[in-house]
């Protein structure tokens, strides 16, 4: 059973965009060499921080979802942490809350459905009703 | 009601019609038992909970019923990815606003203030912000 991370990280904003792309490119096979693999890498821009970290006012944010098992993160978080280019970083693990999120949406997607076939066999009845008593009425 | 406003010490029942007119003219002796009834009948009609605890605080919130925002849109994840809608439950000395305030409800702030933590560690979010 893998497990799903989600790892952002901030890398130095004076680094060269080949730089950057060595760097995801090490990273990758660290984590395929572990025993994980890389789903996703987001590069997300630069961005001014909130607060000043290791002498930095912007930061490269980069976004990466990993799959595998938890000694494929320890051994991730070490590199980061050693790798002079990344200044943050910060890992989540996502698996448990995506299957808390998919259950919520069965859970309500199954309760439009039920209420979707209640309300037409509801609006059939009242038409039903509704076409009677009307012609009575009128008179 | 024209000449009866004019008179300062009314009886009672033109006392109650033209409070606001003449009330620094007469005395307090005049009219005893009006600044009760008024203002007990008013009060109960609200709400009970809100003015009673106000008080205390020295402050009114006398608010309609916050509802929590994240039922009523039915937004279920809170990622510390979005700053601008965590944003709108910091303060701007940058500290995590209290529920009695937003109106969230108790699950939903527990998560928000986990993702607020999150996203100032990452540097989305200050710690502390101004001075």
């Amino acid at each position: 059973m893998d497990r799903k991370y989600e790892v952002m990280f901030i890398v130095r904003p004076d680094v060269t965009e080949e730089d950057l792309d060595k760097l995801l490119r090490t990273m990758e096979t660290n984590v395929a060499n572990t025993g994980g693999r890389v789903t996703s890498i987001e590069k997300m821009g630069k961005r001014r921080l909130a607060y000043t970290v290791r002498k930095f006012q912007d930061g490269f944010y980069v976004l990466a979802h990993v799959e595998g098992p938890g000694q494929m993160l320890k051994e991730l978080e070490r590199r980061l942490r050693v790798q002079e280019l990344v200044i943050k970083f910060i890992t989540i693990r996502t698996d448990e809350e995506e299957q808390r999120l998919a259950k919520i949406k069965k859970l309500r997607d199954s309760k439009v459905k039920g209420q979707g076939s209640h309300a037409a066999a509801a609006r059939e009845a009242a038409e039903a009703a509704g076409a009677e008593p009307t012609a009575p009425a009128a008179v | 009601m024209a000449d009866e406003t004019t008179k300062p010490a009314a009886p009672a029942e033109a006392a109650a019609a033209s409070e606001t007119t003449s009330a620094h003219a007469a005395p307090a002796e005049g009219r005893p038992g009006r600044p009760g009834g008024p203002r007990g009948g008013g009060r109960p009609g609200g709400r009970p909970g809100g003015p009673g605890a106000g008080r205390e605080g020295g402050r009114k919130f006398f608010r309609r019923k916050k509802v929590c925002k994240f039922c009523t849109e039915k937004i279920d994840n809170i990622n510390y990815k979005d700053v601008r809608l965590l944003s709108q439950f910091v303060a701007e000395s940058g500290k995590i606003v209290p529920r009695r305030l937003t109106g969230v409800c108790t699950p939903h702030q527990r998560r928000l203030t986990d993702a607020i933590k999150q996203a100032r560690n990452i540097a989305l979010l200050p710690f502390a912000a101004g001075r």
